[in-house]
């Protein structure tokens, strides 16, 4: 039987070190069995709704290693859609995080039990709350990187939606605010393009071939690529990155990925078969090249699904919000 | 005595100068226009955006995010219905996210009727904006507190709709701010830019002080007995005006400025009310679903029984826009004996 072949990866793999390969297969399927928990406690109740991004580990997990992590203009802003946790998880973040969320307890992190799975915010690493209306993070985005730019140093900003939202007025906005003459702003824009917005397919509603041409109307750099392997994704995603943080400039990156589990519960949260799952196709290689064994990455699974399972009969023990909650934080309570 | 529009350009600098404002941005509010209503002149965090509603807002948020201090304008409030969603987002950030983040800036844009502006010109946003939790909405009435409101809104960790009534811009107030030149030809030649080629031109800005106006306070511009008069913006000018004529007839009114839709000052509407028997809730958004209505609901819950009267209501007409003519658009939103009559009428309404 042939193995499928990544575009691009042959010439590609070489380059990036065997402990980063394995650094970032273990992400991925960190990210991976995080879903399928979260998808899992969906189902059986523990929570109201999902949504995620269980096949855009391949892209997502390269972005967050290559982040500049940390508060304030100096480092990075990341203005993220509801589908990156596994970029969260490549910054370091802890999963129980979004289980917390999932079921909506007094401890998450991100919320305090307010807000969908998969709508992280941490101020301590500059990440704005993901918000649910698709698109809008792409208004905000050059204004953090108007700051960045008056400050001074390499942190830029990073807005990532999906393919159906540039249709939205917002995904205009940020390629006319970013690049206005003389007043370039290093934003980097990306759009992981899975064809689908809900059950719409983009061939329907998208007239350009690539969503990256969009870009070139206004002098701005960009590149179609492919989502789907991390070693394309890894250097594509840094030379983007030099691009954007040497010549506080914009750049708009299309990411082709796949969509593992439909777009939300609303949809099913089901397996898609026809979809190329990335993580099998990237352990095929890691296999073939020797690079790690089918028990080493059976194994990094089975450590997961196990650590995740303790984790959700834990946060299935932890308190709700108080009814009293509602009117805390509606004004800023600190200085 | 300045007017309106050089005390909220007074403020700015003031902000720009002393309270952190980093950017001071919308559609013409550089140079060298300096704002339409030219209340963004002279400025030097000031600068223009391109037509972009949305990005003016976007934009704010994600300065304010990145510990910017941002004021932002929409040209005319029937321009930033198309970012209400952005508003909205503004709005629960802080809550959303259980005190994580909070956004400190401040989103200005002139409301009401009164210019002839017709149906894209006149819009109120009172309604609107008091239906969106998390921001603090403030609309001054006269020059002095349009200096003070602006002056507390860039100190606030949360974000302020800030909404001068496009009538007033061109108002005087009876006091100075503090620190203007009592001149007001002098201080129209130190802050006003002149006609013509203003390529060159820097204003001359007097020692400002600090003065501020807490959000939330409102304030009793006339004492009286008989009835409560509440309103805000350019309808307030029409309720003192109507208080002072009808105290001819016999009729004690009292009136109230509000000053601060959110918060707002209850205590003092509820003291009045208590002494008064009688209020009158008056502004010119369209009446349905009126800011004035969640007025009259607390009223009727709190204090029905010190009530003489059924609390009432004038506002501006349910109809989809302020026709330009004359007769349309008087016929639209409250007019000066639309109110005195409301007023005379409740004070001897018997039970």
């Amino acid at each position: 039987m042939s193995r499928p072949r990544l575009v691009g990866a042959e010439k590609s793999a070489p380059s990036l070190a065997p402990d980063l390969l394995v650094r970032m297969h273990d992400l991925m399927v960190k990210a991976r069995v995080l879903e399928e928990r979260l998808i899992q406690m969906y189902k059986q109740g523990d929570g109201y709704f999902w949504i995620g991004g269980p096949g855009e580990e391949a892209f997502n997990v390269p972005l967050g290693l290559l982040i500049k992590k940390g508060q304030g203009p100096a480092f990075d802003y990341l203005h993220f859609h509801y589908r990156q946790s596994a970029t969260f998880l490549a910054m370091g973040e802890e999963p129980i995080g979004a289980l917390r969320q999932m079921k909506n307890t007094a401890t998450d992190p991100y919320s305090g039990g307010r807000n969908f799975a998969g709508h992280f915010s941490k101020r301590a690493w500059n990440l704005a709350p993901v918000t649910s209306p698709i698109e809008v993070q792409y208004a905000m985005a050059p204004g953090t990187a108007m700051a960045q730019k008056r400050h001074g140093g390499d942190g830029i900003s990073i807005v990532t939606g999906g393919d159906a939202g540039t249709a939205e007025g917002d995904f205009a906005s940020c390629l006319v605010w970013s690049s206005r003459p003389g007043n370039e702003l290093p934003v980097l824009m990306i759009v992981t393009h899975n064809k689908w917005g809900i059950s719409t397919a983009s061939d329907t509603q998208q007239g350009p071939k690539n969503i990256a041409d969009r870009a070139t109307a206004f002098g701005i750099r960009n590149k179609t690529i492919e989502g789907n392997d991390p070693v394309v994704a890894y250097q594509e995603l840094q030379e983007a990155m030099d691009y954007v943080r040497k010549e506080r400039k914009p750049f708009l990156l299309e990411a082709r990925v796949s969509r593992l589990f439909g777009h939300s519960s609303a949809s099913g949260a089901n397996m898609v078969e026809g979809e190329l799952d990335c993580i099998s196709a990237f352990e095929e290689k890691l296999e073939a090249s020797g690079i790690l064994t089918r028990s080493q990455m059976d194994e990094v699974r089975e450590r997961y699904t196990a650590e995740m399972s303790a984790m959700a009969k834990q946060v299935r023990e932890e308190p709700q919000p108080k009814p009293e909650d509602i009117w805390n934080h509606i004004f800023f309570e600190g200085k | 005595m300045a007017n309106m529009a050089q005390a909220i350009r007074m403020a700015l600098h003031y902000g720009e100068k002393h309270l952190g404002v980093t950017d001071i941005f919308g559609e013409d509010v550089g140079m060298p226009l300096g704002g339409v209503f030219t209340q963004t002149q002279g400025l030097e965090k000031s600068w223009n955006t391109p037509l972009d509603e949305r990005g003016i807002i976007g934009m704010a948020m994600g300065l304010a995010m990145a510990g910017e201090r941002p004021v932002a304008e929409i040209q005319f409030a029937d321009y930033v219905y198309n970012t209400i969603d952005l508003l909205k987002l503004a709005g629960n950030t802080c809550w959303a996210t259980n005190g994580d983040w909070n956004l400190p800036m401040v989103v200005m844009t002139p409301v009401g009727a009164g210019i002839r502006g017709s149906i894209y010109h006149s819009h109120s946003f009172d309604a609107m904006m008091t239906h969106i939790p998390g921001w603090k909405i403030v609309l001054p009435s006269n020059p002095l507190d349009a200096y003070g409101l602006l002056v507390s809104a860039m100190q606030e960790q949360n974000p302020v709709m800030y909404l001068p009534p496009k009538a007033l811009m061109r108002i005087r107030g009876e006091e100075l701010i503090p620190g203007e030149p009592e001149d007001q030809r002098e201080l129209s030649k130190m802050i006003d830019a002149p006609l013509g080629d203003r390529s060159k031109w820097k204003a001359k800005w007097p020692a400002l002080e600090g003065y501020s106006v807490p959000i939330g306070k409102g304030k009793i511009v006339r004492e009286g007995k008989q009835v409560t008069v509440v309103s805000y913006g350019r309808t307030l000018l029409l309720c003192a005006d109507a208080a002072k004529e009808l105290a001819a007839e016999g009729i004690d009114a009292e009136v109230i400025d509000l000053r601060s839709l959110w918060p707002y000052d209850w205590e003092m509407i509820q003291a009045s009310v208590k002494k008064t028997g009688r209020v009158l809730f008056v502004n010119e958004d369209t009446e349905v679903t009126n800011f004035g209505e969640h007025l009259i609901r607390r009223t009727v819950d709190e204090l029905f029984y010190e009530l003489l009267a059924p609390p009432r209501l004038i506002a501006g007409k349910f109809v989809p826009g302020i026709g330009l003519s004359d007769a349309l658009e008087r016929a639209s939103v409250p007019q000066p004996e639309d109110v005195k009559s409301a007023i005379r009428s409740l004070a001897l309404e018997q039970p």
